[in-house]
């Protein structure tokens, strides 16, 4: 599914490299983790993959299905199937909720040659959608983020994730912010989200949201490289013992 | 500041400002049919007498620093093309009273009739000569809107307004009043007088629409008794050059509402003043305007001027200016607050912003509050910035394509100026429109 290889990157207004030779597979159907340091890029990692400005690639390469993830404008990727869930989701006074996911929705319909949805049909499965998220109609029309609360605005970016349907979901430290019953909440949205055609890369520092979106793979990423691969054990032994041992055992 | 700079002109008149405006206004007064007047026949003697006083100002003028006068001040007006074909009228689908004007006069076999429950409405033109209620009033809150700023544009209209309409409203009429501003002449020099006077506890919602005129001068006056609500939409859209200036001036008695909301589509050289005098306790003054600004096609300038005096207890007032602006189009604020002695507990707001869409675009703002009294809450605000890269970025993500998440963001820009029309229905209106015309070509 996603296939990152050798990635360099470094930011285009400092000549600051932040991810130095970083490789990572993906397959159909899995999660995988990212933990790490602060500063390691794992941030700059998410920020990348979905084509944010401001960084430049010097080498290496991302794709998704085999196809370059780097070439293509953000609502490219998006049509292509990648998500970013935001750690912080931006505000956007003034544009209504359910407008914006709406016009989301159909442009990344329109863009894949699929028919767009009718108000009616749109306005069903929102509903719905939004219902098993505890997110309220009310919540619906608001503008976008505006007035929400830390916990509203995560479940609003999975509330997207459930409607756009993506194949690959990037989260960028979703559990940030989050108290114990947002952030079941949050895991219940994602993990009746998983199927063997979609993959996650879940980042996050802390072995908490991992027991409730169970990892299949967990990476630690250090300094702009991933340095170290395992199970979800991986993770328990970050939350105990630190990066400190883990990173001098790897160099 | 403004005022010691104005007072400082006149203590010394340049050559130029000496001599150049008993010659310029002759030859603008030469230009226009002056009407005798029938019941404002003194106001409009009285007007002229005033604009020979004061004449037409000059670019060292303080309140003129930032827009050129010259295309107010030429006898005749450039010709300006009329575009061809016609969108759909912008509040079709609302019920209401459209009352049709062609550059200026209004135009009786287009309108509906002039009848409306709890409103009398009459046209200027056709008054003139049999007498109205509106003979102590025309002209009468512009006099006073003259200090401390001049206003010669004002004067001039009205000593030389064609037509308009006088509306006195008793009661709360079912639906809005809705004038219509069409195109004939392709050099027409359209210039109308609304008065308006709204009665002890009654509302009025007056929506205006399209442009009269190449260059159009305008005064809407407005009276507010105790109690009154006035709610006053307007969206002025030019799609080729053209050059307009507008003024409203209120007076806004005690516990009335008055609320003003104009947008400005394009245009070459447009001004709008706004005069707005809160003379009884616990009134309600609102003026906001949203500008979309185009440089591309033609030179875009648009200014809007407001001073709002607050001479009682109480009361709030708030100005709400938002801009975006492109292709080299300049947009200005000067915006003043004057509390005056003894008008305790105002609260008093004011912001002005621009969102240039790229670096050739400007914006002139200049706050300014002027206080007197010393238990009163006034904040102003300014900022010039571009596109929201964040934003940008996030709607970007979700697959909304980057001309259409632009368009997102405009509208949310304007959303806080927008959010003073109050009427929903009336407001969505709005709100399709300037989706449909941002889409079209506003921005890229």
């Amino acid at each position: 599914m996603l296939k990152i290889d050798n990635l360099h990157v470094k930011l285009e207004e400092e000549d600051k490299q932040i991810l130095k030779g970083l490789s990572l597979e993906v397959p159909a159907g899995q999660v995988h983790a990212i933990m790490g340091p602060n500063g390691s890029g794992k941030s700059t990692l998410s920020y990348v993959l979905s084509g944010r400005d401001g960084y430049e690639v010097t080498e290496g390469s991302a794709t998704l299905d085999g196809e370059s993830l780097l070439d293509m404008e953000p609502e490219e990727r998006a049509a292509a199937g990648l998500f970013l869930a935001f750690q912080y989701p931006v505000e956007i006074p003034g544009v209504g909720n359910m407008t914006f996911l709406r016009t989301a929705v159909n442009a990344q319909r329109k863009a894949r040659g699929e028919a767009e949805l009718s108000s009616g049909d749109f306005l069903k499965v929102v509903r719905a959608k939004a219902a098993e998220l505890q997110i309220s109609p009310e919540m619906l029309k608001r503008p976008v983020n505006v007035g929400f609360s830390g916990g509203e605005k995560k479940r609003n970016e999975i509330l997207q994730m459930a409607m756009l349907e993506p194949r690959m979901c990037i989260m960028d430290e979703t559990d940030s912010g989050l108290d114990v019953d947002a952030m079941r909440l949050v895991s219940d949205g994602v993990n009746a989200l998983r199927s063997p055609d979609r993959s996650f890369l879940v980042i996050t520092h802390y072995q908490r949201l991992l027991n409730h979106i169970q990892p299949d793979v967990v990476h630690i990423m250090a300094n702009g490289r991933i340095v170290k691969s395992g199970g979800p054990e991986l993770a328990l032994q970050v939350e105990q013992e630190g990066y400190g041992d883990l990173l001098a055992e790897v160099g | 500041m403004a005022d010691t700079a104005v007072r400082r002109k006149d203590q010394t008149p340049s050559v130029e400002g000496a001599s150049r405006p008993a010659n310029a206004l002759d030859a603008r007064l030469a230009a226009l049919a002056l009407p005798q007047g029938g019941f404002t026949a003194a106001a409009r003697r009285d007007a002229l007498a005033r604009l020979r006083d004061m004449g037409l100002p000059g670019p060292r003028d303080e309140y003129w620093r930032y827009t050129d006068p010259r295309p107010f001040n030429a006898p005749v007006t450039a010709a300006m093309p009329i575009p061809e074909g016609q969108e759909t009228p912008l509040f079709d689908g609302l019920d209401k009273l459209t009352l049709v004007f062609v550059d200026g006069l209004f135009d009786e076999a287009a309108s509906d009739d002039l009848a409306l429950d709890g409103v009398e409405i009459a046209t200027l033109a056709q008054a003139d000569g049999a007498g109205s209620w509106a003979a102590d009033l025309y002209g009468t809150l512009e006099a006073a809107g003259q200090n401390p700023v001049k206003r010669p544009f004002a004067v001039l209209n009205t000593a030389a307004a064609q037509d308009g309409l006088l509306i006195r409203v008793t009661g709360k009429p079912s639906k809005p009043i809705h004038v219509v501003h069409r195109r004939a002449s392709d050099s027409a020099d359209a210039v109308w007088h609304h008065v308006i006077r709204v009665e002890e506890g009654a509302e009025l919602t007056l929506l205006e629409t399209g442009m009269s005129g190449a260059r159009s001068n305008s005064v809407i006056e407005v009276d507010l008794a105790p109690g009154a609500r006035f709610h006053h939409v307007a969206s002025k859209r030019a799609v080729d050059a053209k050059v307009g200036i507008g003024h409203i001036f209120a007076r806004v008695a005690a516990r009335a509402q008055f609320k003003s909301f104009t947008l400005s589509v394009n245009g070459t050289t447009m001004r709008n003043e706004a005069v707005i005098d809160i003379a009884g306790d616990d009134a309600v003054a609102h003026i906001a305007a949203a500008v979309l600004g185009d440089g591309g096609k033609a030179p875009f300038h648009q200014d809007d001027t407001v001073f709002i005096t607050h001479g009682a207890e109480r009361c709030e007032s708030r100005q709400v200016f938002k801009k975006v602006l492109k292709n080299g189009a300049e947009g200005v604020f000067q915006g003043k607050i004057l509390v005056k002695p003894g008008a305790q507990k105002t609260d008093g707001y004011q912001i002005s912003q621009a969102l240039l869409l790229d670096e050739r675009s400007q914006f002139l703002a200049k706050p300014e509050l002027e206080i007197y009294a010393d238990d009163v809450k006034c904040s102003h605000g300014s900022t010039t910035g571009a596109i929201d890269e964040e934003a940008l970025f996030y709607l970007r993500s979700r697959g909304v394509p980057r001309e259409r998440a632009i368009v997102f963001l405009v509208l949310s820009f304007l959303a806080d100026a927008l959010a003073e029309v109050e009427d929903e229905a009336i407001r969505d209106c709005i709100y399709e429109r300037l989706d449909v015309w941002l889409t079209l070509n506003a921005v890229q």
